[in-house]
């Protein structure tokens, strides 16, 4: 297509279309409440959780528990808790847009809606990323600091214990993307967050009704089992995706809501 | 300038906007006149792309509104004025909207200043009175200083005060050569400020015409005159071609003779005249006339009176 007077700023104006949404973006995040408290919620339930685990379950556990179990999974217990709080994000970066009625001052001044809500996914992700992967670095760091237990003790430099810590933003990251797509869709915060809760949590307790051999083969590809894979160290069990395959699972879900969003946002009326 | 060429729009069973084709010349005010429901604000919706049209186009400049990157250069609009995120501040808010079309900051601070919000820029905006929410969404419309407003029920809910701040506002942006576009249920608000009008009803175009065709074109003006002897000036202005119809005891309305002639004729034959008046149909009158047909609810039993 060719550039029209229309699509090149006035004299005076910076050019980067994608730049300057980035920036609005970003400037949105930053300007509502929401955005502190859900993240200092999570950033407070890894940290805290993973002071909690370090001070109460070496002495709970066995001498037999302590080979099998995965020091990194118990430093990041924190994420049971922060994944809620970032995904509740995701919803509320779209959602309540519409929720408020901004959306339509939104959808005024950037008409291209698919390019509005890639910007607005990069810069949620980026944000998610940041602050969960500092949080997730904490709350290792707080673990080793506090456990004593020989056992339970490792170091940043172990294999995978780097990729694990690491991979904890990155799983809230993609659910908080997860989230996202489904706000985007479904257009209302409440709708977006029960369905997200419910497509994290709810399979898990379905597979239990259903025959074992069920859960070996449909288990591992459930978006909370294959995502959590990126942040176990050791002793993965038998059943369980390897840690990349895994994040690629729990992508893929993250990436069809996003582009179920991306189709509909451009169709549907605001 | 605004251009629809055979918009519709359906919602389900409802054809909202049914055909609608018309033009909003640059540099005037174009007032945009129809009863509650009869598809104005759907109208903007089309124009500004937040809908889109069943059949038909709407080009603003033009473009359609959807194909441009910045369009806050092109056309600024308030259509609804809660559109904020009521936790954000009024600053931000402009803020956000500005950098999404490349606007500086400094350009936020006029329009805060431009609409006096600059006081209370700092504050949550979900506090705003309507009239303030008002104010910020016009300081939006403001941001890329556009050579096209369009504006949906401005007035509505405003205090007297701040219904002659954007009478006023409105006035000076269309006398800056700015296309004009403002939509109201309320006739005397119209003829307060629009040049032109676009009249519509259920859906569809009624008139495009500017205000003074618009009140001639009614079956219009009329002469009225008291007289003890309205039987004898009867017979002579019916003989010079006039339609005389009696108004009350002692007054007849008088259609195809002006005043001055009634008052002549009057003084020559010895006629005692106890009032004489020329009257116009108001702006008022000619749009409940046409819109009679296409108002979709109305009290049961209670006909608005439309005296031509």
């Amino acid at each position: 297509m060719s550039t029209t007077a229309a699509d090149r700023p006035p004299l005076g104006v910076r050019d980067g279309f994608f730049a300057d949404l980035l920036r609005s973006e970003f400037l949105k995040l930053r300007s509502v409440r929401s955005t502190y408290w859900t993240l200092l919620a999570a950033v407070a339930s890894n940290v805290v959780l993973a002071v909690a685990a370090a001070a109460v379950i070496p002495g709970a556990l066995s001498a037999e528990d302590k080979l099998t179990v995965d020091p990194i999974r118990l430093s990041l217990a924190g994420l049971h808790l922060s994944q809620v709080a970032v995904g509740v994000l995701g919803v509320l970066v779209i959602a309540g847009e519409y929720g408020t009625g901004m959306v339509r001052a939104t959808f005024s001044a950037v008409p291209r809606r698919r390019t509005l809500l890639a910007a607005k996914a990069l810069t949620f992700a980026a944000v998610a990323a940041a602050v969960g992967t500092a949080s997730c670095f904490a709350a290792f760091f707080a673990f080793e600091a506090i456990v004593t237990d020989p056992a339970l003790q490792t170091s940043i430099g172990d294999p995978g214990v780097l990729r694990a810590v690491a991979g904890g933003g990155v799983y809230l990251a993609v659910l908080g993307l997860l989230g996202l797509g489904l706000g985007a869709v479904l257009r209302s915060t409440a709708g977006a967050v029960a369905v997200l809760f419910g497509l994290l949590f709810v399979p898990a307790i379905l597979l239990e009704l259903l025959p074992s051999t069920w859960r070996t083969t449909v288990g591992p590809y459930l978006p909370m089992q294959a995502g959590s894979q990126i942040f176990i160290a050791q002793n993965r069990g038998p059943d369980e995706l390897g840690a990349w395959a895994g994040l690629g699972v729990f992508a893929l879900y993250a990436v069809v809501a996003v582009v179920a969003g991306l189709i509909l946002i451009e169709r549907r009326d605001a | 300038m605004i251009q629809a060429t055979g918009v519709s729009k359906r919602y389900g069973p409802t054809l909202a906007v049914d055909d609608l084709s018309f033009t909003v010349p640059p540099g005037m005010v174009t007032g945009f006149l129809g009863p509650n429901g009869s598809g104005k604000s759907t109208t903007m919706r089309l124009i500004l792309g937040l809908d889109a049209p069943t059949a038909g186009a709407v080009t603003v400049n033009g473009r359609s509104y959807r194909d441009y990157r910045r369009p806050l250069y092109e056309v600024g609009a308030l259509l609804d004025a809660k559109a904020f995120h009521g936790g954000r501040s009024a600053y931000h808010h402009l803020l956000a909207l500005a950098l999404s079309n490349g606007i500086g900051r400094s350009r936020v601070g006029e329009v805060l200043d431009l609409v006096g919000l600059s006081t209370v820029a700092h504050q949550r905006a979900g506090g705003f009175s309507l009239g303030m929410a008002q104010r910020l969404g016009i300081a939006a419309a403001l941001l890329g200083d556009p050579p096209v407003l369009m504006f949906d029920e401005p007035v509505n809910g405003l205090d007297p005060e701040g219904v002659v701040w954007i009478r006023t506002l409105l006035r000076s942006l269309a006398a800056e050569g700015r296309t004009v576009f403002l939509s109201s249920h309320l006739m005397t608000e119209m003829a307060l400020t629009a040049d032109r009008l676009v009249v519509i009803g259920r859906g569809r175009l009624i008139a495009e015409t500017t205000v003074a065709e618009f009140v001639d074109g009614g079956s219009g003006a009329y002469v009225l005159a008291r007289s003890p002897q309205t039987g004898r000036l009867r017979e002579l202005l019916e003989a010079r071609g006039a339609t005389v119809v009696p108004e009350a005891q002692d007054a007849v309305r008088i259609t195809g003779v002006p005043s001055d002639d009634v008052g002549e004729l009057a003084q020559r034959s010895g006629i005692t005249l106890l009032e004489l008046s020329a009257h116009r149909t108001s702006l008022e009158q000619r749009y409940l006339q046409l819109t009679d047909d296409c108002v979709d609810h109305r009290p049961a039993g209670r006909r608005p009176e439309v005296r031509p």
